[in-house]
């Protein structure tokens, strides 16, 4: 299969997935959000504003770094990191902001909602709402607005309004929910950016389209190297943006092996977890249909990670897609494991990563086992782990 | 489609002159036997239809009091299968009892068996409010062959076009969303309602209800004439809430839908 044919939505649909589960309200504003995004898609005007931004404002092209010491500790393989913590404001999140921000102004929206789980969403969406002028609201659940605190004082810096939401999980479920009725009370004035590739569509392919960067760019960087590709590409995966953002480029090379990395919490056993693709069933969450965390009455069931960024029961439609069809594996790290690389990573490597890709660093050891020396991986690095220092303790 | 004969529902909610009423109930709010109690004291009231809504985790078109009744629900350990119990104990008054529910619990549930058991139940049709005519295939289906009504929604965002395609995918009446926005108590109806329900009436020949935000007399009298009937939701659900059963609230309301007794 070609690229085109394996990803290209049809009818709004990743094979049985996705779709647009939403009230009637919200459907003439994805409509037009469709026929805005495909327009502004292919308009070179935009793409060259969108480069440019990208560029001075995002600071692309993220570097590709060996990580020589880590990769050595693992048995001699090489670990390359795609670093998307060095873009401005510490993760892969604003690829899509800058993007997402650009389309509401050609689309003459001004005020802008949010959800966030880490809050680097947040801020990303923030960051843009202060660059180009506009009206931002933020929904985080009260349990992240404590765990990623510093985040929370970093959005209303920049002129963001943070609503706490109480409601259910007090996570990014429930902060997206709240979200999304936002939207239902506002649509003819609002433009909301969704911070991963969930929600109905055209938003898992809008937001794939932004964040493919990370994977172009990573894919020449990488043949740059030695003319060869690797043989393992690692992301970790909470809604999916970083992951798909990196994969899309490999997709085509069969050779290359793609894993994704999600939440296993306490343990997939112990039922505290966050991994829908390992664990879950297909459902509808948040507009689409894809691999859910629910009960047998279709109730969405509460998560946890130890990662806010991760700590969601729903995944993008693409993925379910790309683990039905088998072209990505999908396994879960746990907790205490992400910890633990997160801890390695910093110190052997001097680069203090996010808790998210942690849980794909520890992966890649478990690919190094496995591969021997002389392995190749690429980890996508989603972002940086200052957000996450009241949740590592000191050792 | 358009059935060749009325249906019940259809029957039921049709307004000869005066305007009919729809009651809304949260099925296990607070608990199961309550929920049908309340249920079949309303019955009794003269309203035309009761809606029983399926408690969900995640009502992306609720405002706060129906999502608090629905957190309360579940909390309460209501169940789809308790849900459509609520229904037939209902539904077994003589009213006809609409369900509303999201998508995710009847793909859960499994659509075929939902239809089929509701159909059993007693019920006249089914809302599924994030459930669009783009994607109600194949649910609706299930629904349709077990002689379920399906009942869709008009948006005041809907374009004109889309009103009579979505009418068409409607049996029993059509739904108008009266606000842009999620349910809740509201103290003045939308600008832009009447235009909206006379685009619609011009497009079906079904029933057409109107709900969300609609909660005081003084709304209903200003809809009287514009519509078939009103749909009030939050404003009971809070009744019940406070430990009320809503059924003097809604012989209020009733008179001034000029059908009160
Ligand atoms: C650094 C980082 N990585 C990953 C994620 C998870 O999101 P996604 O799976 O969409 O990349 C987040 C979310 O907040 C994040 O902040």
């Amino acid at each position: 299969m070609s690229r085109a044919a394996l990803t290209h939505p049809v009818d709004g649909r990743f094979g049985a997935f996705g779709g647009q589960y939403v009230p009637e309200t919200l459907m003439s504003a994805l409509k037009e959000l469709e026929d805005m995004w495909h327009e502004a898609k292919a308009d070179p005007q935009f793409q060259l504003e969108l480069a440019g931004h990208r560029r001075a404002f995002i600071g692309r092209p993220t570097p590709l770094y060996a990580a020589t010491r880590l990769g050595e500790q693992y048995g001699g393989t090489h670990i390359h990191f795609k670093r998307e913590d060095l873009c401005h404001t510490g993760a892969h999140k604003l690829n899509n902001a800058v993007g997402q921000a650009l389309l509401a102004v050609r689309m003459g929206k001004k005020r802008i909602i949010a959800e966030t789980g880490a809050g680097q969403h947040g801020v990303a969406t923030a960051t843009v709402c202060a660059r180009f002028g506009l009206e931002c609201t933020v929904y985080m659940g009260s349990e992240d607005m404590q765990r990623q605190s510093m985040n929370v004082r970093r959005m209303k810096l920049l002129g963001a309004k943070v609503v706490e939401v109480t409601s259910g999980t007090r996570t990014l479920k429930d902060a997206t929910t709240e979200a999304i009725r936002d939207w239902v009370s506002n649509v003819r004035t609002t433009h909301y950016i969704i911070g991963s590739v969930v929600g109905p569509h055209p938003y898992p392919e809008m937001v794939r389209d932004l964040q493919r960067v990370i994977g172009d760019e990573a894919r020449e960087q990488y043949l740059s190297l030695d003319g060869k590709l690797p043989d393992v590409v690692v992301a970790c995966v909470g809604g999916g943006s970083n992951a798909i953002g990196i994969f899309t480029a490999f997709l085509d090379d069969r050779d290359v092996q793609l894993v994704g990395v999600e939440a296993a919490g306490k343990g997939i056993r112990t039922g505290e977890h966050a991994a829908s693709l390992v664990g879950g069933r297909p459902g509808v969450l948040h507009g689409s249909y894809s691999y859910v965390l629910q009960d047998g009455d279709g109730q969405i069931l509460p998560t946890h990670s130890i990662s806010a960024g991760l700590d969601y029961p729903g995944v993008g439609p693409e993925h379910a897609f790309l683990r039905d069809i088998e072209r990505v594996e999908y396994v879960a790290v746990t907790d205490k494991d992400a910890l633990a690389a997160f801890r390695l990573c910093t110190r052997l490597e001097g680069i203090m990563p996010a808790l998210e890709p942690s849980h794909a660093i520890h992966h890649a050891g478990v690919i190094a086992k496995e591969l021997g020396p002389g392995g190749r991986i690429l980890v996508c690095l989603s972002g940086r782990g200052d957000k996450d220092m009241d949740s590592v303790d000191g050792g | 489609m358009v059935a060749e004969t009325s249906s019940r529902l259809e029957n039921a909610v049709r307004a000869h002159g005066d305007l009919k009423l729809i009651a809304y109930i949260m099925a296990g709010h607070p608990s199961k036997k309550r929920s049908i109690e309340v249920g079949k004291r309303l019955a009794g009231t003269g309203i035309a239809a009761l809606e029983i809504g399926i408690p969900h985790s995640d009502p992306l078109a609720d405002g706060p009091i129906i999502q608090r009744a629905g957190q309360k629900a579940l909390a309460a350990g209501t169940t789809v299968a308790g849900a459509l119990e609520v229904a037939e104990a209902v539904a077994r008054e003589g009213i006809p009892v609409v369900l509303m529910t999201y998508i995710n619990p009847v793909l859960a549930y499994d659509p075929r068996k939902f239809a089929a058991e509701a159909a059993q139940a007693g019920v006249a049709g089914v809302i599924v409010p994030d459930l669009p005519i783009e994607e109600a295939e194949p649910v609706a289906g299930w629904l349709r062959s077990a002689s379920l009504d399906t009942v869709f929604m008009v948006a005041p965002t809907t374009p004109p076009d889309r009103i009579a395609t979505i009418a068409s995918h409607s049996s029993g009446f059509v739904y108008c969303v009266t606000v842009t926005g999620i349910t809740g108590v509201r103290r003045d109806l939308p600008e832009g309602i009447a235009e909206l329900l006379a685009e619609v009436r011009k497009r079906t020949t079904l029933p057409v209800a109107a709900g969300f935000g609609i909660s005081r007399q003084d709304h209903l009298k200003a809809l009287r004439g514009k519509l078939d009937a009103a749909a009030v939701g939050s404003a009971i659900v809070d009744e019940i809430d406070r430990a009320g059963d809503g059924v003097s609230l809604v012989r209020e309301l009733l008179k001034a839908c000029g059908t009160g007794r």
